[in-house]
């Protein structure tokens, strides 16, 4: 009796998140594009794009009814052939950075790109200074 | 304190430092809203159709009269925006001028909406899909902005508008259209 009572709680709880569903979803929210190649180029970016309501995952994977206007977005505009970088940069005009898990080249993100340059100058004089003092145990 | 013994203690030193990061953003786990990178911006060009509920559709153009307005985004169907109806109401009669954009949402929702929690709206433009929303870097409902009689974004107030909220954007929109 108690199950069944938490059960019809929990399906009175439901209506108001599945009265979103009444509105048909957009578009290409589920729908691929017919062009593979143009699918497969809103694909790369939709995985790189953050959904901005359950915000550790992709627009991609998300589904949140946000999630799915911003990927039917992204199709619509790789259909229209604009370019997928264009795109990053329209929503990062509008959400910020946050909205994109490709990191922007900026003053702010410099040592993310140049630590690997830095990392490998380190083990280039490390590595260095190990073989310079090897020569001399070598030679004995 | 000599060489081995630092070993021996950084281990135990690093692991209390993460567990003190972990509970501390455990219990205060900050404020995870994006807000909008568009304020600022002028509205996006946009012409939404009327949801049918006896207000106009929304366009661009509503938006450059040289008086400040109130864009409200919402839905029929997102319990918050019942909740900040009232504070619509108070703003409405303070003399600003209150826009709505529903998202997702049909005429007999939205009447039924409007007829429980009073209708403060001026003009009702339907976003079915998120365009607008998504132009305006809005992420959810309810959110308010305030847009001066140029058309330009000059706030944005994520969430239910509270009853402490109306004076602060009584003043915002006075101050907006005292820059237009």
């Amino acid at each position: 009796m108690r199950l069944l009572l938490s059960l019809v709680l929990l399906l009175a709880c439901a209506v108001p998140a599945a009265a979103q569903e009444n509105v048909p979803p957009a578009p290409f929210a589920y729908r691929q594009l017919d062009n593979p190649e143009q699918e497969a180029r809103a694909k790369a970016l939709m995985v790189t794009l953050r959904c901005v309501m359950c915000q550790s995952q992709s627009i991609a994977d998300s589904d949140a009814p946000i999630a799915g206007d911003m990927r039917s977005e992204v199709r619509t505009r790789i259909a229209r052939g604009e370019d997928p970088e264009h795109i990053r940069q329209w929503l990062i005009a509008r959400y910020g950075d946050y909205v994109s898990y490709t990191p922007q080249v900026k003053p702010i993100t410099w040592p993310l790109f140049a630590a690997p340059v830095v990392f490998l100058a380190l083990a280039a004089l490390l590595l260095r200074g190990r073989f310079a003092r090897a020569r001399p145990g070598d030679m004995a | 304190m000599n060489r081995s013994n630092l070993a021996l203690w950084l281990p135990l030193a690093i692991f209390a430092g993460l567990f003190a990061l972990f509970v501390g953003r455990l219990l205060h786990p900050g404020d995870t809203v994006v807000a909008s990178a568009f304020v600022g911006n002028p509205l996006p060009q946009f012409d939404l159709p009327a949801a049918n509920v006896g207000r106009p559709g929304l366009s661009t153009a509503a938006f450059r009269t040289g008086r400040p307005k109130l864009l409200n985004v919402f839905a029929s169907w997102c319990v918050p925006c019942a909740a900040e109806a009232p504070q619509l109401e108070a703003l409405a009669r303070a003399g600003v001028e209150v826009d709505g954009v529903a998202i997702h949402d049909q005429a007999d929702d939205l009447a039924r909406f409007l007829a429980a929690n009073g209708n403060p709206y001026a003009a009702i433009g339907r976003d079915d899909a998120r365009k607008v929303q998504l132009a305006i870097g809005s992420s959810g409902v309810p959110e308010t902005y305030v847009i001066d009689g140029r058309g330009v974004i000059r706030y944005q107030h994520i969430g239910d508008i509270r009853p402490e909220d109306v004076p602060m954007l009584l003043d915002r929109v006075k101050a907006a259209g005292g820059g237009s």
